[in-house]
């Protein structure tokens, strides 16, 4: 039943927040409410896979591989430990910064309903049911990115339908061709087929349509273009949830799919991996140092990042995995607070473009403070966070003697760290420029959206303080990824056993 | 069969793809929803082509090896209707697109964006 949770949760509070969606503050409490309850929820979930293994729950009683499985071991519990924290800023922090026009929009609810398409792919263990889930969290975030209707927000929008609605359609004829071949749709049964029999080339083909698919979704080199065209438009409140959920949730299929089917030709997709992986990380480091917008220059730098998850996939090995999970998480935080910062100083400020904005560090050392510290995690200064996902990586392409990625991530590092070191000389220790606009500047900034920025910061800080406790889960995590007959027993062989 | 069948989701597909390389953006929507029809048809013939089989057993079956496969069938509804609820968005999309740029060419869009 735990397993359900998450999906029930922003379900019911879907209904009832449709029930009165003028009143805010019911729509305040409401939303709150639901996000914490999906925070202990998953809290469960991750203390009960450390106590008793991988969970499974079969749906209507049906068994595996006939019905529809939900499944949560390290990986999918970490993740939804994570997600279930940052919508809890999240909300926060949108119910200070949004306006109340696109509150009274539906805001709220269109965030639920993203967070249970992002819970439910998470946990299914069945590919059409994934598909679903997948298109719960597309409509949501369709519409979160064109709520408001500014001109901005539509351009940008049409490019992002467009690329993901073709990668909708690319995993689609993926699952059929699997179907068609091995007659099931149950992750751990067509892994089971697949290690029994082996790969034919349509089967192959199929892998090819869901790394294509999953690739425009976690925009990696070369399908990454809708990204920067349409992160920037929302109000960046949005922007931050969207940068922490809908690109992790691709990296996280991939490494699931990975680990369960495309290890099979690990000789034909290492290359592939890591030829895609430095070229997300290079392009999206150049074309962020390039650019002079804040928003612009962090979406690029979310590519960028994508690229260090998949070079953790392709290394696949203990640490490689455990890495790049970790920096999945660490990327959710430090991303998310960097967002979060650059609206408080917009706010204050009334710009994004680095060329108007200065003088911040005298002005408002705070604002300051809470864009340093997540940025130096970005570019992995320690004892950040982002410094130690980079070690794990780094570690474990050392440990695989691949110098091409393990160098390329190196050097990208560097430029990162430009970028950075760039918003920060630009927006806090340069002058006050004569082009910042004295009308638009306020010398306030919103209170629960200040302590929303405040908190996430000192999250990512925590988490890379406690990493050497925490680390323990990632590499358990990888374990769990590594040993892919512990995900196909728990699914085939023993129904039920955690139904409680 | 299987070869028209073939032709036929190929001949989707290529129409799709024509589509989305076109400057409208009208066309594009329209590509987009020939792409999801050829996906829809493809995900249709997974199960493979039987002729004159249900898909149920009504009683009267006798030979269950004649039955044809329900699963791509209840998948394709699925998609169907998913696929219908994301085509209408885009419509309404265009045309709050349309209504606020006033143009429907995406590369004049480019040259706005400048």
């Amino acid at each position: 039943m735990l397993l359900f949770l998450p999906l029930l949760i922003p379900l019911l509070t879907i209904i009832l927040l449709l029930a009165n969606s003028k009143k805010l503050r019911y729509q305040h409490f409401l939303s709150v409410t639901s996000v914490v309850a999906q925070l202990i929820v998953a809290l469960l979930i991750l203390k009960n896979v450390s106590l008793s293994g991988i969970l499974v729950s079969q749906v209507g009683g049906w068994e595996a591989p006939a019905g529809i499985t939900f499944l949560a071991d390290y990986t999918s519990a970490i993740l939804l430990l994570a997600v279930g924290i940052i919508a809890v800023i999240s909300i926060f922090y949108s119910i200070g910064f949004v306006d109340n026009v696109r509150q009274k929009g539906g805001l709220f609810i269109l965030y639920q309903g993203l967070l249970l398409g992002v819970n439910g792919s998470f946990l299914t263990a069945d590919i059409f049911n994934l598909y679903v889930w997948f298109e719960v969290m597309l409509i949501s975030s369709f519409v979160l990115i064109t709520l408001g209707a500014a001109k901005q927000q539509l351009r940008g929008s049409v490019k992002y339908l467009v690329m993901n609605l073709i990668g909708s359609s690319l995993f689609l004829a993926a699952i059929g061709l699997i179907y068609s071949q091995l007659g099931t749709l149950n992750m751990a049964d067509i892994a089971l087929k697949l290690q029994q029999n082996g790969t034919t080339p349509l089967l192959n083909s199929a892998l090819v349509l869901f790394f294509i698919a999953f690739g425009i979704k976690a925009a990696v080199f070369p399908f990454f273009f809708w990204l920067p065209a349409s992160y920037p438009t929302p109000p960046i409140a949005i922007t931050a949830f969207f940068g922490a959920t809908l690109t992790k949730v691709g990296v996280y299929v991939m490494l699931r799919f990975y680990s369960l089917f495309a290890y099979i030709n690990e000789p034909y997709w290492q290359p592939v991996i890591f030829a895609i992986a430095g070229l997300t990380m290079v392009f999206g480091a150049l074309m962020a140092a390039s650019s002079y917008d804040i928003r612009k220059i962090l979406s690029f730098h979310i590519i960028s990042q994508i690229g260090y998850m998949l070079m953790g996939i392709g290394l696949y090995s203990v640490v490689g995995l455990a890495g790049a999970l970790f920096f999945v998480v660490h990327n959710m935080f430090s991303k998310t607070a960097t967002f979060m910062a650059a609206g408080l100083i917009r706010q204050f400020q009334g710009s994004y473009d680095l060329r108007q904005l200065g003088g911040l560090y005298k002005a408002k050392p705070l604002l300051a403070f809470l864009f340093l510290i997540p940025a130096l995690s970005l570019a992995g200064i320690p004892p950040t966070s982002g410094f130690f996902g980079k070690l794990f990586l780094l570690y474990a392409g050392f440990e695989a003697q691949d110098w091409a990625i393990t160098i390329v991530a190196l050097v990208v590092s560097i430029i990162t760290l430009f970028s950075m070191i760039k918003i920060w000389n630009e927006a806090a220790w340069k002058p006050v420029s004569e082009a910042v606009n004295l009308e638009k500047v306020s010398s306030k900034v919103n209170p629960i959206a200040l302590t929303a920025s405040i908190t996430i910061t000192f999250l990512t800080l925590g988490l890379g303080i406690t990493i050497f406790w925490t680390f323990d889960y990632f590499t358990e995590a990888s374990r769990q990824l590594l040993d892919n007959q512990l995900y196909i027993d728990a699914v085939l062989n023993r129904p039920n056993i955690n139904l409680n | 069969m299987n070869l028209i069948m073939a032709i036929l989701i190929g001949a989707l597909y290529t129409t799709g793809v024509y589509l989305l390389l076109r400057r409208s953006i009208v066309k594009l929507v329209l590509g987009i929803i020939f792409l999801s029809y050829a996906t829809n048809l493809l995900l249709f013939f997974t199960g493979g082509l039987t002729l004159l089989s249900p898909a149920f057993d009504d009683g009267t079956l006798t030979d269950f090896s004649l039955i044809s496969d329900p699963l791509p069938q209840a998948l394709i509804l699925t998609a169907i209707v998913i696929g219908f609820g994301l085509a209408s968005f885009s419509m309404v999309l265009i045309y709050r697109f349309f209504k606020e740029t006033g143009t429907v060419d995406l590369d004049e869009l480019s040259d706005i964006e400048k």
